[in-house]
């Protein structure tokens, strides 16, 4: 009976998985430009487009201004973008730091969890710009309202999936648990946190763009530094090549900061994105 | 035999105000018994678990295990549910281990004995036909493989009291035979006490002891079967006469529960 058992158990080894990569390499190597095709278009399509219709400089600067622009500016731009940079990672650490220990904390009792949300929802309400006048009256102006922006706008989704991961453990598991004796903690630490790692992974991704919206929002009305100012200052002497110059170099943090979070993703949580590589 | 391991003194439980949804239930299981719960869905088969492992309190009467009162989770126990509930993130061996780093006093040897558990985990695993699928994750085996891995996390720490609540509800009629015949040589070797939910009157009759019939809800001991077949019972006995007149007896039990 039990050697019948193995036998059944074995056809089904894991080479099934492999049919899987079968796929075409062309097919993958498609998949991979794609992005990079799709810029390329976006900004053939904003020469052409710029041109055509003879748009000034002074109101929206064609691709290749605002390629000038950042070649020569390149030292400003980079010295602002690191100032931008640092206060941003700064103020994600402040924000994933406080998410997880709130979201742990929220996420392990029923009633804190009931007690907060809405509170936490009411905050995240409220648009962070509105923080930024207190944040000066209280720090003045410099990296510090910066800091504390990103901190501000990133940490409610780390927190929100934290505690949802860990407030909707499956009850049987529970019971399995409990029934071994294991204190509310063991449940929490064996079963409940690494089963909200991969919607904390997931919010890391979110929280870093966000934290970027806060830096530069608080930048371009509380500092002299940064490109949120660099942005505003080139602005108001109508330099838009400049001003889209800023712009690109931004998404391109917060785009590289967002892939590298999504690798690590992939990472640290391969179990949970089980359905697709099969 | 030895002496009641579990006690049940007129046990009923109200969750709410609905009313009881298991009531006067009276019943003594020996240490090392097999017994099933059999009966019709919703009568309060999972409650009756519940009770038993001190996971929930009765509203009435008083539940003994070994002896003492129960009052809070027992934990001395081993639970398997229908799904089998594995952590996706840790390895079929490290799934098996996890009672061992919670249970007293496995839990603060476990860095010291670590060798020697993961040696009774494969031990395990080889008994149920999960050899060479210790390193594999849990969705990388099929339902039947998981199945055996959660009895395994069930049996691994040697609790005295197994429960298992519709463990083979899901598998196909091959496969969930196939874990009968695994149990039973589980059992026959360490002889720990099972309580058993089915809703397979067939894996009550040739696992069990004792069968309990349950009625609707709300939930009472309308019948005790003890089962004589001889033991050890081998899976051709399913097929004979005898047993088949003893599921249809049991059957024709559950009917009249239902029609009336
Ligand atoms: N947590 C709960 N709160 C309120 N009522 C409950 C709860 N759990 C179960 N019940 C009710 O108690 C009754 C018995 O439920 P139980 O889960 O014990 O049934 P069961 O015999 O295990 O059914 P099945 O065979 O379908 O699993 C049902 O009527 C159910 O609605
Ligand atoms: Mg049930």
């Amino acid at each position: 009976m039990l050697k019948l058992a193995k036998c059944a158990a074995l056809n089904k080894s894991p080479q099934h998985l492999m049919k899987g990569a079968l796929m075409t390499k062309n097919n993958q190597l498609i998949e991979r430009l794609a992005p990079w095709i799709a810029v390329v278009a976006l900004v053939v399509i904003w020469e052409v487009t710029v041109r055509v219709f003879d748009v000034p400089s002074f109101i929206f600067p064609s691709a290749l201004e605002t390629a000038q622009a950042l070649v020569t500016y390149s030292g400003p731009i980079a010295m602002h973008s690191w100032q931008t940079f640092w206060t941003t990672l700064i103020g994600f650490g402040l924000g994933v730091a406080v998410g997880l220990v709130l979201g742990f904390i929220i996420g392990s009792s029923r009633f804190l969890y009931n007690a907060c949300y809405p509170l936490l929802v009411g905050f995240n309400a409220i648009p962070k710009v509105a923080f930024v006048p207190i944040l000066v009256v209280w720090f003045g102006i410099g990296s510090v309202p910066a800091i504390l922006t990103a901190f501000l706008i990133c940490f409610f989704p780390i927190v929100v999936n934290v505690a949802t991961g860990l407030a909707t453990l499956e009850p049987e598991m529970e019971d399995v648990l409990r029934v071994l004796g294991a204190r509310r903690i063991d449940v929490l630490l064996k079963v409940g946190l690494p089963r909200s790692l991969p919607y904390f992974f997931a919010s890391l991704k979110v929280a870093i763009t966000l934290a970027f919206v806060g830096t530069v929002v608080s930048e371009t009305v509380a500092s002299n530094q940064g490109i949120g100012y660099l942005m505003m200052s080139a602005g108001s002497q109508m330099r838009m090549g400049l001003v889209f110059a800023g712009l690109l170099v931004i998404s391109a943090m917060a785009m590289v900061m967002y892939e590298l979070f999504a690798q690590l993703e992939k990472r640290m949580t391969g179990w949970a994105h089980r359905g697709q590589n099969r | 035999m030895s002496a009641a391991f579990v006690t049940f003194d007129d046990v009923s439980l109200a969750y709410d105000a609905a009313g009881n949804a298991i009531e006067d239930i009276n019943l003594s299981i020996h240490e090392g018994e097999f017994v099933a719960f059999v009966g019709p869905s919703g009568c309060g088969k999972s409650t009756f678990m519940k009770l038993c492992t001190g996971l929930h309190a009765p509203t009435t009467g008083a539940v003994r295990v070994d002896g003492e009162p129960v009052t809070g989770p027992l934990k001395i126990s081993g639970m398997a549910f229908q799904n089998a509930n594995l952590l996706p993130w840790r390895t079929t061996l490290d799934n098996v281990l996890l009672p061992l780093e919670i249970v007293k006093p496995y839990r603060h040897q476990f860095r010291k004995r670590r060798e020697e558990f993961v040696g009774w985990a494969r031990k395990l695993l080889k008994t149920v036909g999960l050899e060479g699928y210790e390193e594999q994750y849990p969705w990388q085996l099929s339902g039947g493989m998981q199945q055996r891995a959660s009895i395994c996390r069930a049996l691994i720490h040697q609790p005295r009291l197994l429960m298992l609540d519709e463990p083979f509800g899901a598998l196909d009629a091959f496969t969930r035979e196939e874990l009968w015949c695994v149990l039973r040589d589980l059992w026959e070797a360490q002889r720990f006490t099972v309580v058993l939910v089915t809703h397979d009157l067939r894996e009550a009759a040739f696992l069990a002891d004792t069968v309990y019939i349950m009625s609707r809800r709300p939930g009472r001991v309308i019948e005790r079967r003890e089962i004589e077949l001889p033991r050890p019972r081998a899976l051709e006995t399913t097929y004979r006469k005898p047993f088949i007149d003893l599921v249809q007896e049991l059957r024709a039990q559950i009917g009249e529960v239902r029609s009336t």
